[in-house]
């Protein structure tokens, strides 16, 4: 597209061009509206003045016959002015008059008509416009009365070039205004399109201008900017997550790698295969355990089902996950208490936040139950919304460390010999975020308190559709 | 153990298919295979079989629509829905769509026979029964009792669906997952060793003082309670 070309197209361009012929044809009506009214009242004055003339002579003539009325003519025609006249006989013999060069024939009827003339005695010059009016007198005399009109023609002529020129210049005018509103939008346009091509490019830290005049081109570019940043953030997050997950599902692979390289170069016998390859699907099967928790992170993340929320009883479903971990805690010595007294209704998933309490009674179990001490779980409301509490009486989490234990892969020093991949804490984040609630650490001198607060959802929903538990809820060991 | 079924595989991959019909012959059943979702209907319309396996992502007719053709047109049998989408809503529009069992890509084939077989024998199933009877062991269902030769055994309410579960689908592997799910109503992998804790103490609680034993681990798949005689 040549520059040209480009500036035609141009919506500021188009949009001159438009205000253009709205404004030329609007002058061009106003100024034939003017001359059409100028003219009218020139032929009206034309007309008057005629008829004044006629009055009189008509007058002379009734009072002294064709004699009379020639010496008036006579009289009158040396006077200077617009007037013309003339007097002949039937056979066309000038009797007086400041007229020649009538045209052939134009005396011949009476009437009213426009005519070329030229003033008696000056055949040499072009021939003058006029009005007139044409009476047969008795006796076959022709009288000719008119007025020269070249100043009606002048001003037609003045009004003519008025309108071209206005018109001329409206458009010169509209054109150059056209051109260079449209440079003035095209060269910002082009500004902000260079920048976007060069961020587009991969150059994510350039911004569009912002001149400062607060005009709407400046507040688009705060909006792209703004948008920009949000993207840059956004990035920057993927990359620190994706180069986690690459990291630190090398560890899993390596492992697995080495153990199918150890058993192609130790294992003799059909047992001793059979474990290795046993033990490979293991490492395996914890891998696809490591990418499911990430895609249910992800898909927690990105709101992803946040439509899907049922009515469910938060009491119910910590009293049926603490049972379900009740033995396990148990086997490693730890008691494990349930407080739902009542049930609590909210939108949300009963997998998810099943999955969740799961995490935190896992957690409470892995690194507090050695402790020997009691894993007590509650879901209570209050005026905040509702609470869900897994309290152990372990080592806790210094405070230090608490913001970052929620994060993807963060494992802490402590408990790196443990199995496990730091994610159960960042799906429990994730879980509450989706359903507009909060996950919190807290000391419970000495111990860890996991908080999952979770928003109530308004009074007026229908029953659970999860079945309620037979034994009657409580305090209760399970 | 079950006797023989004839299966359908609906699914896209020829090589996991072609895996699948090995495994299953090798367990002793026959699997045909189609290879899209059309051919599939045809397949499952003119054939009888007792499982239709279904992948979701098909060529031509998608898995859940296939599923709501042959159920619009009254077919019943169960069917196992195969699906690399294992979200909760997934598996909710898939068993709303009228699958039977939802089944996560990539799965342990041990954990796809057992789902098989226990869908076959559904319809066989004494699930209306109000007294299931293993051996000596028996447990009623309306006055929550269980006894083993003639003597009570006294059960938490949890213990009892277990065992009930166990039993309904007895003389079939279950998996740690069925148990989970059909027991306990949830679908996540728990990272622990659950379902064993649960298992033993019922084990503790059924078998124990008994010479015969009566729930079995199978290695490397699940649970299966059975008259060892049989
Ligand atoms: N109850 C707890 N007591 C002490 N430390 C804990 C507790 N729960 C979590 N942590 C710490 O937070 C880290 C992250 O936990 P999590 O996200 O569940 O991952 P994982 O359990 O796989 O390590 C753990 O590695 C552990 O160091
Ligand atoms: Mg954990």
């Amino acid at each position: 597209m040549t520059a040209l070309g480009k500036l035609l197209r141009t919506t500021a361009f188009k949009l001159a061009l438009a205000y253009l012929v709205v404004f030329a044809t609007l002058s061009v009506v106003v100024l034939i509206y003017v001359s059409w009214h100028a003219n009218a009242l020139i032929a009206g004055q034309l007309n008057a003045t005629v008829n004044a003339e006629i009055t009189g002579l008509a007058e002379q003539y009734r009072q002294g016959g064709i004699r009379r009325l020639v010496a008036i003519v006579e009289e009158r025609s040396n006077r200077s002015g617009g007037s013309i006249y003339l007097v002949t006989t039937m056979t066309g013999e000038v009797l007086a008059g400041n007229v020649s060069g009538l045209p052939d024939a134009s005396l011949a009827e009476a009437g009213e008509r426009e005519l070329p003339y030229q003033r008696a005695g000056e055949t040499a010059a072009a021939p003058y416009p006029a009005v007139v009016r044409v009476f047969v007198l008795p006796g076959g005399y022709r009288l000719l009365v008119g007025r020269d009109t070249e100043e009606r023609e002048r001003l037609s002529a003045v009004i003519s070039n008025a309108v071209q020129w206005s018109l001329a210049l409206v458009v010169v005018l509209g054109l150059a205004g056209g051109v260079f509103v449209a440079k003035r939008v095209l060269g910002r346009i082009d500004a902000m399109t260079e920048t976007a091509r060069t961020i587009m490019a991969g150059d994510l830290s350039g911004r569009l201008a912002v001149t400062g005049s607060d005009d709407e081109f400046d507040r688009l570019a705060q909006a792209t900017n703004a948008m920009l940043d949000r993207i840059n953030e956004l990035m920057a997050g993927l990359k620190e997550v994706s180069d986690n997950i690459a990291h630190d599902l090398k560890t899993p692979l390596t492992r697995l790698r080495n153990r199918a390289e150890t058993a192609l170069r130790t294992a003799s016998d059909e047992d001793e295969w059979q474990a290795s390859v046993e033990q490979i699907i293991a490492d395996a099967d914890a891998m696809l355990g490591i990418f499911n928790a990430l895609l249910l992170i992800a898909r927690a993340e990105s709101g992803g089902g946040r439509d899907q929320l049922v009515p469910v009883d938060l009491a119910d479903i910590a009293e049926s996950v603490a049972e379900l971990y009740e033995p396990l805690a148990e086997e490693r010595g730890a008691r494990l208490t349930v407080n739902a007294p009542t049930p609590i209704r909210l939108l949300g998933s009963r997998e998810l936040i099943g999955q969740a309490v799961a995490n935190l009674i896992e957690n409470a179990l892995n690194y507090a139950a050695a402790a020997g001490g009691e894993v007590a779980v509650s879901a209570t409301t209050d005026e905040d919304g509702a609470r869900l509490v897994v309290a152990d009486r372990g080592p806790g989490v210094p405070e230090a460390d608490r913001a970052r234990a929620l994060e993807r892969f963060v494992r802490l020093d402590s408990s790196r010999s443990r199995p496990g991949s730091g994610l159960g804490l960042a799906l429990v984040a994730a879980v509450a975020r989706l359903h507009g609630g909060t996950l919190t650490l807290e000391d419970n001198a000495p111990g860890l308190r996991a908080v999952l607060a979770l928003p109530l959802t308004p009074a007026a929903l229908p029953e659970p559709s999860t079945p309620a538990l037979a034994p009657p809820r409580g305090a209760r060991a399970v | 153990m079950t006797s023989s079924m004839k299966l359908l595989i609906v699914e896209d991959d020829r090589e996991a298919a072609a895996y699948m019909v090995k495994a299953l012959s090798e367990a002793g059943h026959v699997a045909d295979h189609a290879a899209d979702g059309a051919e599939g209907y045809e397949f499952a319309t003119s054939g009888s079989y007792d499982v239709l396996v279904v992948d979701r992502m098909l060529p031509k007719l998608d898995g859940l629509s296939l599923i709501g053709r042959l159920r619009a047109e009254g077919a019943t049998t169960p069917v196992l829905i195969l699906s690399a989408l294992g979200h909760v809503d997934d598996r909710v529009q898939g068993l709303r769509a009228g699958g039977d069992d939802y089944l996560t890509k990539p799965y342990a084939f041990a954990e796809l026979l057992a789902r098989v077989e226990t869908l076959a024998r559904r319809g066989q199933a004494s699930a209306g029964d109000t007294v299931y009877r293993v051996a000596d062991l028996e447990i009623d269902r309306l006055s929550h009792t269980c006894s083993r030769a003639g003597q009570e055994i006294v059960l938490q309410p949890r213990e009892f669906r277990l065992l009930e579960y166990l039993m309904r689908n007895a003389g079939q592997v279950v998996t740690r997952t069925m148990l989970l799910e059909n027991v306990w109503d949830y679908h996540f992998d728990p990272q622990t060793n659950v379902i064993d804790v649960h298992v033993s103490r019922l084990r503790s609680k059924i078998d124990k003082g008994f010479d015969k034993p009566l729930l079995h681990t199978v290695r490397g798949a699940g649970y299966l309670i059975r008259d060892g005689a049989r």
